[in-house]
């Protein structure tokens, strides 16, 4: 069971309030196929992603960068619990859709550093620790049906 | 995953661009590792204070970006020109490698902080791999 702080709930539900999900999604989506190349083998169906131009502007790569950050949105209502929320999650992406789950710490990384982006100094280390301590929660729940 | 001749021109570009920040980075970089990643505390008992922006991390942020710029100096052949820094860390320091990508990690959000926008998924990605390969130069003399 993670336990959580007062405090690190607080910063949690903060910085999700703060987030405008049609641009960090998106942002750290793109960053990731873009840092990451090899990540891109799981969007073949997703047209030109041949280089950062392309990637960036792919509006596919958009609507799915979206997708995923809404996908938080249910860890962040069942905090206590992130290891049932995303039992499905998990399943699909291991059986389904075949993705090595150390993408999604790849992701998570990313995420981070398009936040850090946004938010600039106000990004303070005390939020970045419980950012990440989340992150590393919803990642170790998206692995954990995979066997 | 080395690096290629767009990489070298960005990093050089790049670190040129920051050189003046390098303090700022170093000391932010190094506070934020020791919080959000509190075992690697456990190289640093013999500091006063590790309390992010104390004098210890502040003087010690300064050392790594140093090395990290002196790093950019020699990017044609990183693991010749950083032996020396490899021999401390193997035989004296014995840093566990895996800090090396906490560090990294610790950096690059650094530097997004603080450069918002201007720091491209492009340049994050030339950074990324400067530092991976950095860091296997550090740990090039470990066994």
């Amino acid at each position: 069971m993670v336990e959580w702080t007062e405090s690190e709930r607080a910063i949690i539900q903060d910085i999700f309030s703060r987030i405008n999900y049609e641009t960090v999604g998106p942002a750290a989506l793109s960053r990731c196929l873009v840092v990451y190349p090899w990540t891109r083998r799981y969007f073949g169906n997703f047209g030109n992603l041949y280089n950062a131009d392309a990637i960036m502007t792919n509006p596919k790569v958009a609507a799915h960068g979206t997708i995923i950050l809404h996908g938080l949105d249910r860890a962040l209502k069942n905090m206590d619990n992130i290891k049932e929320t995303y039992a499905e999650l998990s399943v699909l992406h291991s059986e389904k859709l075949h993705v090595d789950p150390d993408n999604f710490r790849l992701l998570a990384d990313c995420i981070t550093i398009v936040l850090a982006s946004q938010m600039g100094k106000e990004f303070t280390t005390d939020m970045q620790a419980a950012f990440q301590k989340f992150m590393s929660v919803v990642v170790s729940a998206l692995g954990r049906q995979y066997h | 995953m080395s690096l290629n001749a767009k990489d070298k021109t960005i990093i050089r570009d790049f670190f040129k661009k920051i050189s003046t920040r390098n303090e700022e980075i170093g000391n932010e970089a190094l506070s934020r590792m020791l919080t959000v990643y509190p075992q690697t505390k456990s190289y640093f008992a013999h500091w006063k204070d590790l309390s992010p922006g104390s004098e210890p991390v502040k003087r010690h942020g300064v050392l790594i970006m140093n090395g990290v710029f002196d790093g950019v100096s020699k990017l044609d052949d990183l693991i010749g020109g950083l032996l020396d820094l490899s021999e401390l860390h193997a035989f004296m320091l014995r840093i566990d490698p895996v800090n090396f990508k906490i560090f990294t990690h610790c950096i690059l959000v650094v530097m997004s902080m603080i450069l918002g926008e201007e720091f491209t998924p492009e340049i994050h990605l030339s950074v990324d791999k400067f530092l991976a390969q950095l860091s296997l130069a550090l740990a090039e003399r470990y066994r």
